[in-house]
């Protein structure tokens, strides 16, 4: 198709509507005029990105330490080796869509469904996989992003000491309990035993028949809930959580070991951005602000009002821009499937042309190629 | 014979450029080449990314070279999967002149001014 251009065409034959000047149909056309459009709208997210990371004071999060996880692997340490995979998925999706344009080109209409349905396979792959690692992103890690005293923010490593219940003690209603519980008179809390509603055999986890005993995943809700909103207290040994009811509820949980400590904003001469603390002091520290009883001291997850990444931006970006171009694979899956059915109707064989796989394959390749710059200025850089 | 809009010359039209078998079989090659070019240079980001970290000293040239290993992939992107490369030179230039130059302009701009605002915020906060 290239080789037109060398030939001579006065002005009025070239432009004059005869022929088309660009060698190419309208509709390719106009779907590389929209990829112009989309791309500019990539390219103003992108730099905006740019903008914002360039003018932060503090420690923006590295792409290996948010997203670390594989599924089914648990806590095991595996630095982007999820986002390798889902780079690789689009690869791959885009190499069997340009293959079905090639056998577009012969006219073989089994080549182009084979690889149209792989294609389509390879776009639900990546769709899946962006649900599990938002939905991960989302529900954050065990420790979260901890505020200190003095009002700067510190991420946190260390080994999670698993909850084995929450025992109900002061059931919402119970007024004059759960303000015991509070521990708020400052009396003993030795008879705060005598109220407990459960008779369960606390800490072994096996009173999953019993309402009042709470375990796994709904304790750990309760638990996380309880601290986000500033309603943990600590007397001696004992721990006690308040949820959003009023329910109160003794935990029996293992001990957290804090390991470290990386300051990502400093809001005093005590701190300095990426200072990393270790030891026992990051303990104390961590611990002063679980225990503080004030809400927002220790953040879990991310949604768009705050995140235990990093700054408030790096989460509405990473929403923003993964899930425009989410749905841009989205789109690309539906637009495929359209295409296919016609493929499969004999629509493109009585055209004579498969210009619409061509068309559709246009947006299918752009959408990897945006995935090609989100990867590398989210994840790597 | 109705009005067409592919007409390229005389009684050519770019709907109706099929390949045989023979040159099929020298694109899928191609296609293959550039799939295997794609990983490699996925999986030595991958690597870089894990092994280097953002204080170490090398990090200013890592980062640059992420940049440029970027672009190249999207380049093969473009040029072979999507065939701008097999376009005629006007529609490709068409597409990619305006595009390159705004970016680069707003990049420039944007990043300039960024670094700008982050030493006041330095000074003054």
């Amino acid at each position: 198709m290239g080789g037109h251009a060398s030939q001579n065409l006065d002005s009025a034959t070239m432009w004059g509507g005869k022929i088309s000047p660009f060698g190419s149909s309208y509709g390719k056309l106009m779907m590389w005029f929209f990829l112009v459009s989309d791309a500019l709208t990539f390219g103003g997210l992108l730099t905006a990105y740019g903008f914002i990371r360039h003018t932060y004071q503090g420690e923006w999060p590295v792409g290996e330490e948010v997203f670390h996880h594989f599924p089914f692997m648990g806590e095991t340490h595996l630095p982007l080796i999820y986002v390798a995979f889902m780079t690789f998925i689009l690869i791959v999706s885009s190499v069997t869509m340009v293959l079905a344009v090639e056998a577009g080109h012969r006219n073989d209409r089994k080549a182009v469904t084979k690889w149209m349905i792989a294609t389509v396979i390879g776009g639900f792959i990546f769709l899946g996989s962006q649900v599990w690692e938002w939905s991960h992103f989302i529900h954050g890690s065990h420790f979260g992003k901890v505020q200190l005293a003095d009002g700067s923010y510190a991420t946190v490593e260390g080994e999670y000491g698993a909850i084995d219940s929450l025992v109900l003690v002061a059931p919402h209603g119970h007024a004059e309990h759960a303000h015991d519980a509070h521990g708020h008179e400052g009396h003993g809390h030795g008879d705060e035993h005598g109220h407990e509603v459960a008779h369960a055999d606390h800490g072994h986890g096996h009173g999953e028949e019993n309402e009042n005993v709470k375990t796994g995943g709904e304790a750990d809700h309760i638990y996380r809930h309880a601290i986000s909103a500033g309603h943990i207290h600590k007397h001696g040994d004992e721990v006690m959580v308040a949820d959003d009811e009023g329910n109160h509820y003794r935990v029996y949980k293992q001990e957290n070991k804090i390991e470290s400590l990386k300051i990502r904003e400093a809001y005093s001469e005590a701190y300095t951005v990426g200072q990393v603390i270790e030891g026992d002091s990051a303990q104390m520290l961590y611990d002063e602000a679980l225990y503080s009883g004030s809400p927002r001291r220790i953040i879990f997850g991310a949604h768009l009002k705050d995140n235990e990444y990093g700054p408030v931006q790096y989460g509405q970006f990473f929403f923003f821009i993964t899930g425009f171009h989410g749905f841009h694979v989205f789109s690309g899956v539906i637009i495929n499937l359209i295409i296919l059915l016609q493929v499969l109707g004999g629509v493109m064989e009585r055209r004579g042309h498969y210009e619409m796989v061509e068309k559709v394959g246009l947006y299918w390749h752009f959408v990897d190629l945006v995935w090609v710059f989100v990867f590398t200025f989210f994840y790597l850089i | 014979m109705d009005a067409r809009d592919d007409l390229i010359i005389n009684d050519q039209y770019s709907l109706d450029a099929h390949h045989s078998e023979e040159a099929g079989k020298k694109i899928r090659r191609k296609i293959w080449i550039v799939t295997i070019i794609l990983t490699l240079i996925t999986a030595v980001e991958i690597g870089m990314g894990i092994q280097f970290k953002r204080h170490d000293d090398i990090w200013e040239v890592i980062k640059w070279s992420f940049i440029v290993m970027t672009l190249v992939k999207a380049g093969y992107i473009v040029l072979v999967f999507m065939h701008l490369g097999d376009e005629q030179k006007n529609l490709k230039w068409t597409i990619l002149g305006p595009y390159l130059l705004f970016m680069a302009y707003l990049l420039f701009i944007s990043l300039t001014e960024a670094n700008y605002v982050y030493d006041m915020l330095v000074k003054y906060l």
